[in-house]
């Protein structure tokens, strides 16, 4: 099953606000990226949420969304990032 | 499922402590191209390098944005010139043209260097070899991104003395077709014992014989890594702190190794190995000097610093060789001086000399690396540093490599200034008594002795 998946990390870090959640997941919906998993905390006054979603459904390729989710962070106000999961799986995982 | 805290370790290595991909290499064999006909060679290489690397720089740069990863330099090694050379070229000028082309296939495909302008002598020379070695300061001088690596000897043939001969005049040569800018050509160029055939790292990368037709072989780096683990076990014992050099190394090398397997699978060329060099750069933080003030010196240099350096480089190869199924190359800590903040800092405060350096270099790979000396340095003492280098190499089965820039018009006191990576220098002074009878001689060390080892 998990093979079938296209699993990517999106990490949103920055000054906290109504809404991030609510944008990020409006874009995702929109573009057929289905969310697997939220994780959210504050660190000294800082928004810092890390998402782990299914590509697989996406209508335009990673690079696209990419940088999408890039250019709505700076809307935002916040840093938005988007990494294949292995990168995280090698490095804490043996 | 991974969790919120390890994504945050992973970016915060990327973003603020340089963890990056020092290089995706690609190797390429050129041992089909050879032909007796000049232009026909030459024409064959171009094409070779051009077709099997013409996407390297666009999958180098996917795999960036796949991944948020910095992978700083896409390059390639080739079979060593001499040998692809030798039956076209008749004198060093034909060597040029060769040299020349590389150039152009390197500008073609949009990498930053090609290595593999080399040759192998490490028992003796060719009129072939000779030929691409006398051709090797012109050739740096008119190309841009064409390494040159000279291997002279090894543990099992011995040190081609002849050739340390001619590397130190070779060495000067080189320095002054390049005196207009700092004697740079000399940064391009390698002299070894026991040269790697899988090295990823230039300027001494060249793709070995033994390998295939093409393999993606990839160099870490993320000094600055290390030193932020550290900062955290000041004062703990040195099996907490090997432990700690150790998990991450693990990690470092895991990149690179996920890295590798991408860049294999997306250009269709089979991975060779992973290079676990500590590779520094002169930004602020991504230097291995100020990962042995982490250990507890002053300064780079200071008494304990080849013990320092000994544990550091032992235990990124236990971490690294767990990480990555296929580990060749250099791997080790490198210890370049201008290419390392922390070591040029050294250097200026007088903690770090030539000999000190030389003597760390048996312990670590890779040997006296980004030296600048005196542009007055005698030909016959480059040849003299070059041969000490060899001879440590040789005895302790290890590689051990010479990139010294005599710069031309410049003295002890004053700075050289590379640019980039390759960063800036102190001149440093060099003994000054001869050794001209010794390098006179001419003929063979021979191979040392492999048993009775004290």
């Amino acid at each position: 099953m998990e093979k079938t998946m296209d699993r990517t990390i999106i990490t949103v870090v920055g000054k906290d606000a109504v809404g991030i959640i609510a944008r990020v997941c409006a874009y995702l919906a929109d573009e057929g990226i289905n969310v697997l998993d939220i994780s959210q905390t504050i660190v000294q006054g800082f928004f810092n949420m890390m998402m782990v979603v299914d590509m697989k459904g996406a209508g335009k390729p990673f690079g696209e969304c990419a940088k999408e989710l890039e250019k709505l962070g700076e809307e935002i106000g916040v840093a938005i990032k988007c990494q294949r999961e292995e990168i995280f799986n090698k490095m804490h995982r043996v | 499922m991974i969790n919120i805290w390890e994504v945050n370790e992973t970016n915060k290595m990327i973003e603020q402590e340089n963890l990056d991909v020092r290089t995706i290499t690609l190797g390429i064999s050129l041992l089909d191209c050879i032909d007796a006909d000049l232009p026909k060679l030459n024409d064959n290489i171009y094409r070779k390098i051009t077709g099997v690397a013409a996407d390297l720089v666009k999958v180098g740069d996917e795999i960036e944005r796949n991944y948020c990863i910095p992978i700083v330099n896409k390059r390639i090694s080739v079979t060593p010139i001499a040998l692809v050379g030798q039956a076209a070229c008749r004198t060093p000028e034909d060597f040029v043209s060769v040299a020349r082309t590389l150039d152009r296939a390197a500008k073609a495909v949009g990498v930053n260097f090609i290595g593999g302008y080399s040759a192998l002598v490490s028992k003796g020379m060719t009129a072939g070899d000779e030929n691409l070695i006398r051709s090797i300061p012109q050739a740096l001088a008119e190309t841009e991104r064409v390494c040159s690596s000279v291997n002279v000897g090894s543990t099992k043939t011995g040190i081609d003395m002849d050739a340390v001969k001619l590397m130190g005049e070779i060495i000067r040569e080189t320095a002054e077709r390049t005196k207009e800018n700092d004697s740079l050509g000399c940064a391009k160029l390698v002299v070894f014992c026991n040269a790697p055939d899988d090295n990823p790292f230039m300027a001494g990368a060249f793709h070995g014989v033994t390998e295939a037709d093409a393999v993606v072989n990839v160099g870490v780096s993320g000094p600055g890594v290390v030193k932020k683990a550290l900062e955290e076990v000041r004062g703990a014992d040195f099996g907490e702190l090997c432990e700690t050099i150790k998990r991450t190394a693990f990690k470092i090398t895991r990149v690179g190794q996920l890295v590798a397997q991408e860049a294999s699978r997306r250009l269709g060329i089979p991975f060779g190995i992973i290079d676990l060099s500590l590779a520094p750069t002169p930004a602020v933080g991504d230097s291995v000097a100020e990962i042995l003030e982490e250990i507890g010196l002053e300064r780079a240099g200071a008494p304990g610093t080849t013990a320092a350096l000994a544990l550091l480089n032992d235990q990124v190869k236990k971490g690294g060789i767990m990480a990555s199924s296929y580990v060749g190359g250099l791997s080790g800590a490198f210890i370049p001086v201008s290419e390392d903040q922390g070591m040029i800092d050294a250097v200026e405060a007088g903690a770090l000399t030539l000999e000190k350096l030389e003597a760390m270099t048996c312990v670590c790979s890779v040997g006296l690396d980004m030296i600048a000396i005196p542009g007055d340095a005698a030909p016959s003492t480059i040849s003299g540093i070059l041969a000490d280098e060899m001879a440590i190499g040789m005895v302790n089965q290890k590689t051990t490599a010479v990139r010294l820039i005599p710069v031309i018009g410049k003295d002890v006191g004053e700075t050289v200034e590379f640019g980039g990576l390759l960063g800036h220098a102190p001149v440093m002074p060099v003994n000054r008594f001869g050794c001209e009878a010794f390098v006179r001689r001419g003929g063979r060390i021979p191979a040392p002795i492999h048993s009775f080892k004290n």
